[in-house]
């Protein structure tokens, strides 16, 4: 599934350049090696394989997450946990 | 009646509503429209989007999707797939890629095949996962098999910074980036062409800014709407192009423009200038050599390049898909994956033929998953 789910920074580990983030309710890292804007914990950042690739305006990350929900709290623990894990990592969209 | 937007959909990217409300604006609109419009969807995960939400039987009769050749996986030439199964079964070798790359069959079979035969292949979600590898296996060689378009050439970026800086002596590369403006500019410019306006790539486009496709719109004469990967997105983007040919305009806009700029991230784009360098063509799977259309790394990090370290037993012979297999002309718009003679029989994502029907973007899996045909 390309869910493409906006993800929040939690926390900056700055001397490997890498946050963690929370994606409803799913923690994982994420490398910053690619972002050029300032980000803080709080800012909503869009992932792909592992990379943070921009930062998504709050109030349509919002919007967005919002829908995500509904589907999600569908789901299992397990089934959320690895739907969203999988969500980025997959390299094959342009 | 007042535009609607995205942001005023508070029920959502996905809302039946919505989507239903869309539809009646795009009904409206194309009463209007002079003669039949495709359009093409240049990347895979939007053929999935369509497919998935049944988006293509919600349109009027005079407007068509035609799916592009967006998904890595399927335009990955066999000869490519060879290389990495053949650097997978040396000796000292590990070889790591991403996506469904590994059960894309080459000429010797794919890479889960090479598996099977002790070949040591590694999938990761992130390409930072093979410092990793690397780390845990000093005394092998960890080749990169690296995959994709503009969206993930800045990630094989990321990781050559990582090996430089660090010194990494382990870690070598086996590039097939690909880039998105060389292949629509060629089908643009085929006799059969049937493509008047495109849907843009998602994350292809947060890359790389959506400037990257005037050249269509002023050169062309075809519309060109960046979109999310929602349904919602996909159907906002279609009536925006509507109201372009209705209105006689041709233009560049940006649906996803919650993600997309018209410059795109210019940290990544750095990092890409710094590390690769145009090839002077690539083999593209079903659309033939496109000069220009991939990247290579740069001569002064060719200690680093596993095609020319492993030059000596990596085979230069171009290799042709099987006869059967349509997937070209899919991928140029002019056929659809229920026109191949042996879709859903004798292939079928279990038992693929062509990559088309293995990678879970391609257009044949989308169809034979969702497709409402079988
Ligand atoms: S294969 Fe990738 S892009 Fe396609 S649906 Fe799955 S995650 Fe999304
Ligand atoms: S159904 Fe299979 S053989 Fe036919 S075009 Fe698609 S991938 Fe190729």
């Amino acid at each position: 599934m390309c869910l493409s789910i906006p993800s929040k920074i939690t926390s900056i580990d700055e001397k490997n350049n890498i946050a963690t983030v929370d994606t409803m309710g799913v923690e994982r890292q994420a490398s910053l090696d690619l972002i050029d804007q300032e980000v803080k914990v709080g800012d909503y950042v869009l992932i792909h394989i592992g990379f943070a690739m921009n930062k998504i305006d709050e109030e349509d990350a919002l919007a967005s997450l919002e829908v995500y929900r509904e589907i999600i709290e569908k789901m299992e623990e397990d089934d959320r946990r690895q739907a969203i894990l999988e969500d980025d990592a997959c390299a094959n969209r342009a | 009646m007042s535009e609607l937007k995205l942001k005023d959909l508070y029920d959502g990217f996905r809302d039946p509503k919505a989507i239903k409300a869309l539809k009646k604006l795009i009904d409206e609109e194309s009463l209007k429209l002079p003669r039949k419009i495709n359009v093409m969807e240049v990347c895979g995960g939007h053929t999935h989007t369509i497919m998935k939400y049944g988006l293509n039987q919600l349109m009027p009769k005079n407007i068509e999707f035609i799916h592009g050749p967006g998904c890595p996986v399927c335009v990955m030439p066999k000869e490519r797939i060879d290389h990495a199964y053949i650097l997978s079964l040396q000796d000292d070798v590990i070889l790591v890629t991403l996506g469904d790359m590994i059960k894309v069959p080459g000429s010797n079979g794919s890479l889960q095949d090479a598996r099977s035969k002790g070949a040591d292949v590694r999938f990761v979600y992130s390409p930072l996962d093979t410092i990793k590898i690397a780390l845990e296996n000093p005394t092998k060689k960890i080749i990169f098999f690296a995959i994709g378009f503009e969206t993930t050439t800045p990630m094989t970026a990321a990781l050559l910074e990582h090996v430089t800086k660090n010194k990494i002596e382990n870690i070598l590369f086996h590039i097939n980036h690909i880039t998105v403006p060389e292949p629509m500019r060629v089908l643009l410019e085929s006799d059969d062409c049937k493509i008047d306006a495109f849907i843009g790539p998602s994350h292809v486009s947060v890359i790389t800014g959506s400037k990257i496709y005037e050249e269509f719109v002023k050169n062309y004469n075809k519309p060109v709407v960046v979109a999310g990967f929602e349904p919602v997105d996909v159907m906002q983007s279609i009536l925006a192009l509507t109201k372009q040919f209705n209105e006689q305009r041709c233009e560049l806009e940006i649906e996803y423009s919650r993600a997309v700029s018209y410059d795109g991230n210019l940290a990544a784009q750095r990092l890409n200038d710094k590390y690769f360098t145009r090839a002077t063509h690539f083999r593209w799977r079903g659309l033939g050599d496109i000069p220009d259309s991939a990247l290579r790394l740069k001569d002064e990090y060719s200690y680093l390049d596993a095609e020319i370290i492993y030059k000596d037993i990596l085979p230069n012979k171009k290799i042709d898909d099987h006869k059967l297999c349509i997937c070209g002309d899919i991928m140029r718009g002019v056929a659809k994956p229920n026109d191949c003679k042996v879709f859903g029989t004798a292939c079928k994502p279990s038992s693929p033929l062509g990559s088309c029907m293995v990678s879970s973007e391609g257009a044949c899996s989308a169809y034979y998953k969702y497709g409402n045909l079988l």
